[in-house]
């Protein structure tokens, strides 16, 4: 199967992935298939392995042993452009934008156009920068009064609808959300979750973490459950409840 | 209108650009015009450069998110180094390569001390502090050396040049170095990952931005600068002394901190970092023109800077209150 990904060649798949943290085994052989186009719904208590789990696969973290493959092909990550080369993308709580940065910035920030460059360092084509992130910004419905504000003065459900617009741009394959509607209004939060189901009815895999079950269960078609740095339950939303899913956890 | 008006609230050098304004009336004015006379301003553009250079290195690197309290001492040591090795035979151009390189050894050490070690840079800067000005001493042998002027080209750096003899060229490597960084901090990606590294380190981190090797990058350029400046001041005075620079770290900060750089890293601009070098010689000027006991500079110095962050704080937040209209 190698090299040679068809529709049924998971976009992302992992094999017993194991992590050591300077003695706590944070995850415990962690194996999982994810389908393209599928909205994955990971949950569990606080401790459980979910970010260490998702930290490895944006590259931010390097497993201690197992596999993971991207379409099909094995891959070792060294660092987050990997992932992003890769088409995986991570959204996290607060960690996603520089907030005494202007929209236009923040959305190429390591990705940036350049005018002229010598050796990977170069001018930046700032109007390119701005047009663009004008257009990416609408594509997803979120209307801000000008690519030059700066991200700190947005409200946090702007900022992640942002960063969304921004994995949309560098048409990221994967979009992985830790706890994205953290600290969000209730409205914000609605707002956040309307993106996921979109994406995710257009075709774009997401994995989306959140400690809110109700989320988890209206934006995503399928529920993952983790404890104690294992997998625990894996069932499609509509073949699970509320309560089962609470009482593994 | 608005919107113009609201941008410029939030340039981080606006106070410091009123306050310069400000004291140049006053002191024109306390001085009996003696202040903007050409007389003046010749000793004046011969000075600013020095510390002005040193100030544009600390901006750029407060802005990544550390800070260098060892340019002083880098300012003594590189002129030093280059005076000793030449008074053992090396000709200019090596003798001023190894100062330089020597310099860069040094910011090396500085941010690679400071990250592998995850420490401070406020540590790792206040032992290179003592270290590097230890050092400045040492191979001094106690008696500054004199400069051979014959064998160095002192013109390039330290002839006048202006019209009517009015600044030196030291003015002018200045202002063509202070472009050319603020040119990268503004219009380049380099720039733009020093913002975000400084802004917010982890969402940095998280897209991929080389952090670590960009903050060394800063700590570097900022010693070369300030040996490339104490170098300036050496080609000015003739001869290097081991205790140039003392207290100027302290004076570079305060520059950046009057032109608008925030302390958390992010905020600021080389324009604003040249504003408050600007500024404090300014005063220190001004102060003696008018006949003022020397005495109070450090008062006034420590006043001023208070007061331009308290400035800055509260225009940023006009600023940012400022509603402009949709689209
Ligand atoms: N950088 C780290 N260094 C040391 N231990 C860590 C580190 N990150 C996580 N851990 C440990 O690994 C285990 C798993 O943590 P992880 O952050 O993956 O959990 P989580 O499921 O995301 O929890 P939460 O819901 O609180 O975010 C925990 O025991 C945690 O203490
Ligand atoms: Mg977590």
């Amino acid at each position: 199967m190698d090299g040679n990904p068809t529709a049924a060649t998971p976009v992302i798949s992992v094999r017993d992935l194991h992590k050591w943290y300077s003695g706590v085994h944070a995850l415990r052989g962690v194996s999982l298939d994810i389908p393209h186009g599928q909205a994955l719904g990971l949950v569990g208590d606080n401790g459980a392995g979910k970010s260490t789990l998702i930290s490895i696969l944006s590259g931010l973290h390097q497993a201690d042993s197992g596999e993971i493959r991207v379409d099909g092909d094995p891959v070792r990550m060294r660092g987050p452009r990997d992932a992003m080369n890769l088409g995986i993308e991570t959204i996290y709580q607060y960690n996603s934008m520089v907030p005494t940065m202007t929209i236009a910035r923040n959305l190429f920030i390591g990705r940036e156009p350049l005018k002229a460059q010598v050796g990977g360092f170069g001018i930046l084509d700032e109007r390119r920068m701005r047009a663009e992130s004008v257009g990416a910004i609408a594509d997803v419905g979120l209307h801000l009064r000008s690519p030059d504000a700066l991200v700190g003065e947005l409200s946090g459900g702007q900022r992640q609808g942002v960063a969304i617009a921004r994995a949309l741009y560098f048409k990221s394959k994967v979009l992985i959300l830790d706890e994205p509607t953290n600290h969000l209004s209730v409205k914000e939060t609605a707002k956040v979750i309307d993106y996921v189901r979109t994406l995710s009815e257009q075709g774009m895999t997401c994995i989306f973490i959140s400690h809110n079950l109700q989320h988890v269960f209206a934006s995503c078609s399928r529920i993952v459950a983790m404890a104690h740095g294992e997998i625990v339950l894996d069932k499609p939303t509509g073949e699970t409840s509320l309560d089962e899913v609470q009482n593994v956890l | 209108m608005r919107r113009i008006l609201k941008k410029s609230l939030q340039k981080p050098e606006l106070a410091a650009t009123l306050l310069l304004v400000v004291l140049i009336v006053v002191f024109e004015y306390t001085s009996n015009g003696f202040f903007l006379s050409a007389a003046n301003l010749r000793g004046f553009l011969g000075l600013m450069p020095e510390t002005a250079l040193v100030a544009v290195g600390v901006t750029l690197l407060m802005i990544s998110g550390e800070f260098d309290l060892s340019v002083g001492s880098v300012f003594a040591l590189m002129p030093m180094t280059m005076a000793v090795l030449m008074v053992h035979g090396w000709p200019f151009l090596l003798a001023m390569s190894a100062g330089l390189l020597l310099c860069v050894v040094i910011g090396f050490l500085n941010g690679w001390l400071t990250l592998r070690f995850e420490i401070p840079s406020f540590i790792t800067t206040l032992g290179m502090l003592f270290m590097a000005r230890s050092l400045t001493v040492v191979i001094s042998g106690g008696f500054p050396p004199r400069f051979d002027l014959n064998a160095v080209p002192a013109p390039l750096f330290a002839a006048f040049v202006g019209p009517g003899g009015l600044f030196r060229a030291s003015l002018l490597w200045f202002l063509a170095i202070a472009l050319l960084v603020g040119f990268i901090l503004g219009r380049t990606n380099f720039g733009n990952w020093v913002r975000a590294t400084g802004g917010f380190l982890p969402a940095a981190q998280a897209m991929g931005i080389p952090t670590v090797r960009v903050k060394i990058a800063a700590f570097i350029i900022c010693s070369v600068l300030a040996g490339f400046a104490g170098m300036l001041q050496v080609m000015r005075l003739g001869s290097p002394l081991p205790s140039s620079g003392e207290g100027m770290e302290l004076q570079a900060v305060a520059a950046a901190v009057i032109g608008g750089t925030s302390l958390w890293g992010g905020i600021g601009s080389i324009l604003g970092g040249v504003i408050g070098a600007i500024l404090i010689r300014v005063i220190d000027n001004g102060l003696v023109l008018s006949q003022v006991d020397g005495s109070w500079f450090k008062l006034a110095v420590g006043a001023l800077t208070i007061l331009a962050v308290i400035g800055n704080t509260w225009l940023r937040k006009r600023g940012q209150a400022m509603k402009v209209s949709e689209h």
